[in-house]
């Protein structure tokens, strides 16, 4: 993926850019706004991560200029300013997606990965299929090898959220906001002991696990090893 | 003398004063136009009057002239000279010589005047001063010139007298009003440098300062009372402010040096590269833990700076609650818990959904980590319920509790009560819960469960939007699994 960082603090854009390459990706850089909304509107981004203070123009301002120009590329917004108010303004603006400092690099290629690869809602499918597990999302039922497996509707929606996602890491945060749609810390563990429910439900009468642990990052649910 | 002056000066120069002066200015031309009004009318009514006297005394005279000829007239005309009144008169023939009269010649002023009017004479045996009259002409014909009048010097007296009321009036008015100004700016501003020397105070670091009241209740006393619990607030939030950064001194150093040691001690360990690889996950894990304990700080402090208005909506707290318990179900059951959750449904509430959400999950993570699983009986509950037509939720759990004299300390920032030293966590799971209530409001309150701690978190009534005619927790369903989506 071609993805833009904006970010002032030199130290930190170098470290997201020579991150990126390291994951496969080409990571171009801007200091400022006004250099940052340049490159956006000329380039071919899959993504742009943009922090929210830069100087000359604000990470906002120019989320807002790209939406005006009719430029729909995925934005993931980088902010110290971590409370609900701050996450629903940079949304307003024009964000998909925010992360607030300090941050793990794991959780941020996750979601940017989750950005570019995104399929549009009229796009989506009907069955989703990882290896032999199938999910049909209009009769909500999951088989794997052709056996229907029960689902509780949460687990369902992880499972959902997991296969739309197949080959991607999804951090513990990103299963919370997306599937619960909540925006705190749980303090404690209750992610993973969804997931290892939910594994237990879809991997453990099967040779081939699909749903995988990836130590410090996520999961990732493919057809392969992780 | 200088100071009282000086004093004068100051109280003359206040918006206060300005006030008054313009209000008395107002009032004494109100009182001008009032008294100006009534003065006109007066004197209209009182000329009317007269010239009907005159007229009708001309009419009088015109009939004399007609019924007995000249001789007739100037009988009466004397007749009515000798009387003792105000009258005035002056007949003469057409040479202008005079036949009978008061009034000694024709006045200067009414000579080509053939309608009237005033004019000054000087009444016949008084040297004092001229006397003011007014007279009209009376046509008889060619042969003779008559002029009755009428004396008006008591009109003009009494004119004069109401004058010299007005003006002394409007002089007494003028003085009392600005005087009376003065004084109430005095007032005023011996209240203002009570506020100007509070703040005086304030602003040099004595932030205890409060403005004093009078007592009265007045308007002054409710600026003054409004400005003392803003002090108070101020006075709360930078105690606050200095906690936190108390806090962050002492209680972010020891994560910080124990962050450091792990580096220094994996730099020592003689294996090299696993021992580097392992320090660097444990400093990764130890940021982390930091970054934890920092974040909630900012949001207690940040909670505890005024509302988040902008992310407050409208949701149904019992099926809210509900649903966080159920994220935590698992977790519950592999501790060992029996998690239970009573919801009254349909409790609509207008509240920041997050930080309740927030409030939740700090209490049920608290009730698993502080409580024994496992056990006969450990069970946590967890209610969404109304109290006092206000909306509540709670956590009760049956592990050790809380002591009685403990319970207010525990909702203080990084407070770890003896029981608790040995679990993992920040010390700001309860304060946490203690700044989301009060930015909605509410209060926390901790009771004994008998045995165990419910931790009960009341919202202010005015969070609540609509509720379910049922009262209390008539229509709750209890869910011991997980709930319906």
């Amino acid at each position: 993926m071609r993805v833009l960082v904006v970010e002032d603090d030199r130290e930190t854009a170098q470290f997201l850019q020579k991150s990126l390459k390291e994951n496969g990706h080409t990571a171009d850089l801007a200091a400022d706004g006004e250099a940052g909304l340049a490159l956006a509107t000329d380039g071919a981004y899959d993504v742009l991560i943009v922090d929210r203070m830069l100087p000359r123009l604000d990470g906002l301002s120019v989320i807002k200029s790209l939406r005006a120009q009719g430029n729909r590329t995925p934005v993931l917004i980088l902010s110290a300013l971590g409370e609900v108010d701050d996450r629903v303004k940079g949304l307003r603006a024009g964000g998909d997606d925010y992360l607030t400092k300090p941050y793990a690099y794991s959780e941020l290629l996750a979601r940017v990965e989750a950005l570019g690869r995104r399929t549009a809602p009229e796009e989506q499918q009907t069955r989703i299929a990882v290896g032999d597990l199938v999910l049909d999302r209009l009769s909500h039922r999951v088989t794997r090898g052709g056996e229907h497996i029960l689902l509780q509707p949460r687990e369902y929606r992880l499972l959902e959220y997991l296969m739309q996602h197949a080959g991607q890491v999804v951090t513990r945060t990103m299963l919370l906001e997306h599937v619960w749609d909540y925006h705190f810390d749980p303090q404690t563990n209750v992610i993973d002991v969804h997931v290892s429910r939910l594994r237990a439900k879809i991997d453990k009468n099967f040779d081939k696990p699909l749903l995988h642990t990836v130590r410090g990052a996520g999961y990732t649910i493919r057809d392969g090893p992780a | 003398m200088t100071a009282l002056l000086e004093r004068v000066a100051k109280a003359a120069s206040t918006t206060a004063f300005g006030l008054s002066a313009a209000a008395v200015a107002f009032f004494l031309l109100a009182a001008a136009l009032v008294v100006g009004f009534l003065f006109w009318q007066t004197n209209n009514l009182l000329t009317n009057q007269v010239l009907g006297v005159l007229t009708a005394e001309a009419r009088i005279l015109s009939s004399e002239m007609k019924v007995g000829g000249r001789a007739k007239l100037a009988e009466t005309v004397a007749a009515m000279s000798h009387l003792r009144g105000t009258g005035l008169y002056y007949l003469a023939d057409a040479g202008g010589v005079k036949i009978a009269g008061n009034l000694n010649r024709i006045p200067p002023e009414l000579t080509e005047d053939t309608h009237g009017g005033v004019f000054s004479y000087q009444p016949a045996g008084d040297d004092s001063a001229s006397h003011l009259a007014v007279a009209i002409p009376v046509d008889l014909g060619s042969d003779v010139r008559l002029i009755v009048g009428r004396d008006i010097e008591d009109q003009r007296a009494f004119a004069d007298s109401i004058r010299l009321a007005f003006l002394l009036g409007f002089g007494v008015l003028s003085v009392a009003g600005l005087l009376g100004g003065l004084a109430v700016s005095r007032l005023i501003l011996n209240r203002m440098d009570a506020i100007t020397a509070t703040s005086r105070s304030i602003i040099d670091g004595d932030l205890t300062r409060r403005i004093p009241t009078s007592g009265s209740g007045g308007e002054l006393d409710a600026l003054a009372g409004n400005l003392n619990e803003m002090l108070d607030r101020i006075e709360g939030l930078m105690s606050g402010l200095r906690e936190v950064s108390d806090n962050i001194a002492h209680d972010l150093k020891t994560p910080l040096n124990r962050l450091r040691n792990s580096a220094e001690a994996a730099l020592r360990d003689p294996r090299g590269a696993e021992a580097y690889r392992e320090g660097l996950e444990r400093t990764i894990e130890k940021s982390d833990e930091l970054i934890k304990t920092f974040n909630a700080l900012l949001l207690i402090a940040r909670l505890e700076a005024g509302p988040l208005e902008e992310s407050v909506e409208t949701f149904d707290l019992g099926r809210f609650v509900e649903d966080v318990t159920e994220l935590y179900m698992p977790a519950a059951e592999e501790a060992g818990f029996a998690l239970s959750i009573e919801a009254e449904k349909n409790v609509f509430v207008r509240a920041n959904r997050q930080l309740i959400g927030q409030a939740v999950a700090n209490l049920i993570d608290n009730a698993i980590k502080y409580s024994r699983g496992g056990e006969p009986g450990s069970a946590i509950t967890v209610r969404a319920y109304r109290e006092e037509g206000r909306p509540a939720f709670s956590v009760g759990d049956h592990g050790p509790g809380i002591a009685a004299d403990d319970r207010e300390r525990a909702l203080k920032r990084f407070v770890r009560l003896e029981a608790s030293r040995t679990q993992p966590g920040t010390g700001l799971g309860l304060s946490l819960v203690a700044a989301v209530a009060r930015l909605h409001h509410g209060e926390v309150r901790l009771e004994d469960n008998q045995p165990g701690l419910k931790v009960a978190v009341l919202l202010s009534g005015k969070c609540m939007i609509a509720a379910s005619p049922a009262s209390g927790s008539a229509d709750s369903d209890v869910s011991a699994g997980i709930a319906a989506q």
